[in-house]
């Protein structure tokens, strides 16, 4: 008999429940949907973290709302323009492209641009001037006697 | 122009100096509020005195008023709060205040211990007409003119300095249109 | 007493360093000897005393002396050892205090490795590095004093920011600093050539070792960064495009154009303003963000606390050091004279290129960091520019440069051809796109950005090894010797060179597959509950209270399986430090080389469970071991021969000639 008290105490644990863990969220892909845009979202209350990161009381409120609203149906865009009009363009870190903004978006591009350009203009001019300055007969000399002296510690090692 | 090139460097880092110079005096944490020129939201509350009674926009339309954004545990309200009294005493502009995500007996005793400058004070416990009028941090308070659109948010405690260059004048003058 | 001997100390510092910036300058143009010869010994007193200020310091931090502001702001007698000696910087002034004595540091190191210089050089170098060590130094005594009583004593400190309790404090501000200040040597060597108005190929070969050195420690500083924010932060982002990190990693931007130019500038004479210029730009981006990181212009996690009165000076000293030095480049740089000529498709060519893409990108970095502030002054409204933004645009800039960077170690110097070069690569270029294909899709998940990572990394790789095995074979049959004493014979700036690269190639897989790849599971766990992530099972075994030295933590066990052979066991933690009642995150992690499991624990649930996060991060450690390949690349290039051998240099001429063989490098 007590070995059949003692089987029935080893399998305890199994029938004590140890599971499969379930997901934290109620709905996970609606939680992943989340925090891929509150990646994208500014915490305001806090040093430059994001909506996603963010452990402060009004950004738990902020994820709560969006996810109500990610519930009731509505698109990341419209979420983020409730949010734009409450809080203005400081809460988007994918800084919209506006007017006053443009300089931001394309300005690296328009100075890669500008700096490949201004190279590639540098470059054939500075082909011209340097090809007017030939060696003398005097350099060359130096030269081809510079060349043997290395020429001779080469062969010498 | 050669020499032009060269010169080229410092005047960027000049540009940049100057706009460092400014950036000395401006607050990169300020979130000003999209909703200054705008509707106020639209809400209803419960009343911290009475939670049987609710308050809502409506009601307050055909005045100039002002809302003030406050809770028992914020230490920044301390420091407006006797400008806020004594501003009520002067009854120039009726005060209501947003209970922000607040404890109900906590904020009464509050205002029992330090004043109540409120003409009414309503309960927003979960926040979310807060975050409807873009409050970020407490406490704000807001100027809202007699058609009920928002016409100046202040961030931070109202001064006494705020109150005389702000405040003040811009409600006189909705008060006088 | 100790504090008050600190304070003394920076004083007699900041007056060694007057003496140091004026006599040895002006000495060096008048030719006056003796006052030249006080560059050295004048730089290595400042050290001592500063060495001296900063022990006091350190001293009244592992002593637990709360008499002083700083400590007692900073510091508590319950934290361990070595964060009482960390906290030494672990604040504005502190830190301070930690960059003026790295400024010294270097100022000696070249006090003692430049017998080979020319007096006058020596002494203005000695000269501009004093000038900054005044102005850190009156920053120090006049705003930030870190030795600043507080009367009464505090019966204790305040503790250190527990995300600052960690190995890393210990070691990432340092190293960090080393490069940060490191590239003032750089600028020194700049100033002193323009003052001197002898720039050539000699002033880029003594500039180069101190540079790559600089550009080594500072690589290494970010990478500590970005590590420790990974494993600290719990949810394992490594780096976050904050306007601290930005100002950390645009002087190695430049630093790392500046590296290449030199390069350049060094063999074939040719770039030497732009060099100059981008030796300026580099060291100016550093003192920018040290001006960023304490105005208080900007929003940062990393910020110190601000003050405007320290805004203020550092703008001013900000204005004089580059103004000066932009204003002397603007009127000594247009006298320099030409280097050789190249074309088109050449070395130097895909190094100007290589300099223009780095310089547009440490531009673009700067753009996005500053144009809050610029659209705020000019009242146009506040905004953000976070990372989408540094991403969206960072990575189309960079892309081709690391493709370019591939090639240009095999082209010839001055001229090649397209044609040749395409087909020596041909067979690195083939297995490039295969993997791009088809790794991707053995992984599991197949995108244009998944693929762009891997081409590059192994294009990178691959010509790599292209040119290893060419030179390799070159050597053996023009030297006629062995394939191992072929590799032997390879100089050390070549090997760097290599490692370099590698170093980049090994950084973008981790980057690109660990973006990809990764798995990340938000549980509830209750004590014998399992999940399962990248083909290993976690199971939480249980959890329990334990005491650390200044904190209160719960530590789960989570016991790590694969095919039911045990892996690893991982004990996370959720700490409450006692004194500033902060909750933290202390995250458990297996490293591996193919990847790394990460458990944090998130928040208790009602019941006993507890939100656990597990991730699966495959080949995440390759972002920190491609950082440290690259650092190693440098400091093996540091150590060439030629920067050793002193009898060589006395028979090279003074000026690279204007048109030579290729040279051997």
């Amino acid at each position: 008999m007590r070995w059949v008290c003692a089987l029935a105490l080893c399998l305890l644990p199994t029938l004590a429940g140890a599971k499969e863990a379930l997901p934290a969220a109620e709905d996970p892909a609606l939680e992943q949907r989340l925090m891929r845009l509150a990646k994208e979202l500014r915490c305001l209350v806090c040093q430059n973290e994001s909506l996603a990161d963010s452990h402060a009381d009004l950004a738990a409120d902020l994820r709560n709302q969006i996810r109500d609203q990610m519930r009731a149906g509505q698109s990341d865009e419209q979420i983020k323009s409730w949010l734009t009009q409450r809080y203005g363009d400081f809460v988007l870190y994918r800084t919209p492209v506006k007017s006053t903004t443009v300089v931001l978006w394309f300005g690296p591009f328009v100075l890669l641009l500008a700096g490949l350009a201004g190279l590639f203009l540098y470059l054939r001019r500075r082909r011209t001037r340097v090809s007017q300055l030939a060696l003398t007969p005097e350099d060359r000399a130096r030269a081809q006697a510079l060349l043997q002296d290395v020429d001779a510690d080469a062969a010498a090692r | 122009m050669k020499s032009l090139r060269f010169i080229l460097p410092l005047l960027v880092f000049v540009v940049l100096l100057m706009f460092l110079w400014v950036g000395l005096s401006l607050n990169p944490r300020e979130v000003p509020s999209p909703l200054v020129g705008k509707p106020a939201p639209a809400f209803q509350l419960a009343r911290l005195d009475d939670p049987a009674k609710t308050l809502a926009d409506k009601d307050l339309r055909g005045q100039v008023w002002l809302l003030n954004v406050w809770a028992s545990w914020c230490t920044s309200c301390m420091e407006e709060h006797p400008v806020l009294v004594e501003l009520s005493k002067q009854g120039v502009v009726p005060v209501y205040g947003l209970n922000y995500k607040d404890e109900r007996s906590a904020a009464r005793e509050w205002l029992a211990r330090n004043g109540d400058p409120y003409a009414l004070s309503m309960t927003d416990a979960d926040g979310k007409v807060g975050i409807d009028y873009g409050v970020y941090g407490v406490p704000e308070t807001y100027v809202i003119d007699k058609a009920g659109v928002i016409r100046f948010k202040q961030i931070g405690p109202v001064t006494p300095k705020v109150l005389s260059e702000h405040i003040l004048p811009l409600v006189r003058r909705l008060q006088a249109s | 007493m100790i504090p008050e001997l600190g304070h003394f100390a920076l004083i007699i510092a900041l007056c060694i360093a007057c003496v140091q910036a004026v006599l040895p300058l002006l000495g060096a143009q008048r030719g006056d000897a003796t006052w030249m010869a006080l560059a050295r010994p004048a730089a290595q007193g400042q050290l001592v005393f500063v060495a001296v200020a900063f022990t006091c310091l350190a001293w009244s931090f592992v002593s637990n002396d709360f008499s002083v502001l700083n400590v007692a702001s900073n510091s508590n007698s319950m934290l361990p050892l070595r964060y009482r000696f960390a906290a030494t910087w672990g604040s504005h002034e502190g830190s301070l205090l930690l960059w003026v004595l790295m400024l010294n540091l270097w100022m000696t190191a070249v006090s003692v490795f430049s017998r080979r210089l020319p007096s006058e050089m020596v002494a203005r170098i000695l000269s501009v590095m004093a000038m900054i060590s005044i102005g850190f130094l009156l920053f120090l005594l006049l705003t930030s004093n870190p030795f600043e009583r507080l009367l009464p004593p505090a019966a204790d400190g305040r503790d250190l920011n527990p995300l600052l309790q960690d190995p890393g404090m210990v070691i990432h501000p340092p190293m960090l600093y080393m490069g940060y200040v490191g590239f003032s040597v750089a600028f020194a060597f700049a100033i002193a050539a323009l003052i001197g108005g002898q720039l050539d190929a000699t002033w880029a070969r003594w500039s180069r070792p101190w540079t790559t050195m600089a550009w080594a420690f500072l690589t290494v500083g970010i990478a500590m960064g970005s590590g420790w924010a990974y494993y600290v932060l719990g949810w394992g982002g490594w780096w976050f495009w904050d306007p601290v990190e930005n100002a950390s990693f645009m002087p190695w931007l430049v630093g790392t154009a500046l590296v290449h130019s030199l390069a350049v500038s060094e063999k074939r004479g040719g770039f030497k303003s732009w060099t100059v210029l981008l030796a300026i730009v580099a060291f100016s981006l550093s003192l920018l963000g040290t001006f960023l990181v304490r105005s208080g212009v900007l929003t940062s996690v990393h910020a110190f606390a601000t003050d405007p009165r320290r805004g203020i000076f550092i703008l001013a000293f900000l204005a004089l050091v580059i103004g000066a030095a932009l204003a002397l480049f603007a009127w000594r740089a247009p006298k320099v004279g030409l280097g050789g000529a190249f074309a088109f498709v050449s070395r130097e060519a895909a190094l100007l290129v290589n300099n223009v893409l780095l310089v547009v990108a440490a531009a673009a970095v700067l753009l996005g960091t500053l144009y809050p502030l610029f659209l705020d002054a000019l009242g146009l409204g506040k905004i953000s520019v976070g990372p989408p933004y540094f991403e969206s645009v960072f990575v189309p800039l960079m892309a081709p440069a690391v493709f370019l960077m591939a090639i240009a170690p095999l082209a010839r110097w001055k001229q090649d051809r397209p044609l040749d070069l395409a087909l020596r690569l041909k067979w690195a270029f083939a297995v490039a796109v295969a993997s791009a294909l088809l790794l991707p899709l053995t992984l599991g998940r197949w995108t244009p950005l998944l693929a762009l990572g891997i081409l590059l990394a192994v294009w990178v790789a691959g010509a790599g090894f292209v040119n290893l095995i060419e030179r390799a074979l070159q050597q053996r049959a023009s030297a006629r010797v062995s394939v191992g004493t072929a590799l032997r014979r390879l100089p050390r700036g070549y090997w760097g060179m290599l490692a370099a690269h590698f170093g980049v190639a090994v950084f973008i897989v981790g980057v690109t597959l660990v973006r990809g790849y990764e798995i990340e599971k938000d549980v509830r766990m209750n004590p014998g509950d399992t999940v399962a992530a990248g083909g290993y099972q976690f199971r939480l075994d249980g959890l329990k209270q334990v005491q650390g030295p200044n904190y209160d933590a719960t530590r789960g066990a989570i016991s790590v399986t694969r095919n039911e052979r045990p892996v690893a066991m991982l004990h996370p933690e959720k700490r409450i430090f006692t004194v500033q009642q902060m909750p933290m995150t202390e995250a458990a992690i297996d490293t591996g080389l193919t990847r790394d499991l990460y458990v944090s624990l998130g928040e208790p649930l009602p019941g006993g469970a507890w939100v656990v996060r597990v991730y699966y991060k495959p080949f995440v450690s390759w972002i920190w071991g491609g950082a440290f390949l690259m650092a190693l690349g440098g400091i093996i290039a540091v150590t060439d021969r030629r920067y050793r051998l002193a009898r060589h240099d006395a028979r090279m001429p003074t000026s690279a000639p204007t048109t030579i063989v290729q040279a051997v490098s």
